[in-house]
């Protein structure tokens, strides 16, 4: 029989005991917690066959295998997440044993501490803002259309259409990703910024202007997706997405210590 | 075109719930970037982050060869119509 370790997902403060109990983690393990100095790490078996350092190289890299343990990783977090504050932990971060789980919640606590201070009534929402640059090009605009617009208004419009270049138009909702991330970083406790998505990935046909996460007072987080409605409808050629509640894993780690972007 | 409009005016209050499924892009984003980095005793665990980089530049090359045969399979060579969602690829990955 395979030797066997703990996959770790994350630590939490004052985790109902039942709350993880109908939850399965990644390969269908069942999750269980370890607590430890008032932290409380939520684990479940995971075969070294699987997760051991070899099998983890090649399954890293298995699209099929990434989904599955990535969404695993995600249902046990985010069910902890919706208890109690809770740090997510990265992907497949695997002990021997369990006194290898305590000896690093041991070592690390006053870094889960301090984490769990800055996330806890905070939650993390995502928002990511496409534009749509087909409209703004020359030509493109429907109301030059118009059967009823006056002569003089069609002119002047035509005549911009024309300046307005596409690079002109790229700086332009440049700058209005730049106002969303502002206006909604003033709303939230911080924000931090995630890479582009490959459209080839996401499945998205706009040029995405921006990735972002933001970290929001739970008090103010109808403030925060109102401002989102309101940003959504700056410009027809912008579309935002909000996404979330996240748990918090674009906060996790020190602003230092941040990786995204 | 008419996507833009559409998607602009459609209702922007609804949230998702926790729990609901989420765009494997998205979560990525979030799991390769985010979480605290420990190390554990495996040691390819994400401690070493460049590594899980490197093995995921390579499973975005092997993205469209593989997904052009899992279609061709199971839809007899039509042209793959939805992109399969995986991570963030940059050139400086």
């Amino acid at each position: 029989m395979a030797e066997s370790g703990i996959y770790v997902y994350g630590v939490s403060r004052d985790l109902p005991g039942e709350a993880m109990e109908r939850v399965g983690g990644v390969a269908g393990a069942p999750v269980r917690v370890i607590e430890q100095g008032g932290l409380t790490a939520v684990v479940s078996p995971v075969s070294l066959a699987e997760f051991g350092e070899e099998a983890l190289r090649h399954n890293l890299e298995d699209l099929g295998w990434l989904e599955s343990t990535a969404r695993a990783h995600h249902a046990v977090v985010d069910a902890a997440a919706a208890s109690a504050a809770t740090v997510p932990l990265g992907l497949a971060t695997v002990y021997r044993s369990e006194d290898r789980v305590r000896k690093a919640l041991r070592e690390r606590s006053e870094e889960f501490t301090r984490a769990l201070g800055r996330i806890t009534g905070r939650t993390e929402w995502g928002v990511k803002a496409y534009a749509d640059l087909r409209g703004a090009t020359p030509g493109g605009t429907a109301a030059e259309e118009g059967p009823a617009a006056r002569p003089g208004t069609s002119y002047l419009q035509r005549r911009r259409a024309e300046q307005h270049t596409e690079e002109e138009a790229r700086r332009e909702v440049l700058a209005i990703a730049e106002r969303i991330d502002t206006e909604l970083r003033d709303l939230a406790a911080t924000g931090r910024l995630h890479r582009p998505q490959d459209p080839q990935l996401s499945g998205e046909r706009g040029w995405m202007i921006l990735n972002a996460a933001y970290l929001v007072d739970d008090a103010r987080a109808d403030d925060f997706r109102a401002a989102v409605a309101r940003l959504a409808g700056l410009r027809p050629e912008i579309r935002l997405q909000l996404t979330g509640p996240w748990a918090p894993y674009s906060f996790a780690t020190e602003e230092e210590a941040w990786t995204g972007s | 075109m008419d996507r833009v409009v559409s998607e602009r005016s459609a209702p922007r209050t609804a949230v998702p719930a926790r729990g609901q499924r989420v765009a494997l892009v998205d979560l990525l984003d979030r799991l390769l970037a985010g979480g605290v980095v420990i190390t554990g005793d495996i040691t390819i665990s994400i401690a070493e982050v460049d590594l899980v980089r490197i093995s995921l530049r390579a499973l975005i090359a092997s993205i469209r060869p593989e997904m052009n045969r899992v279609l061709d399979d199971e839809d007899a060579g039509q042209p793959p119509r939805e992109p399969i969602q995986g991570t963030v690829s940059r050139e400086d990955m």
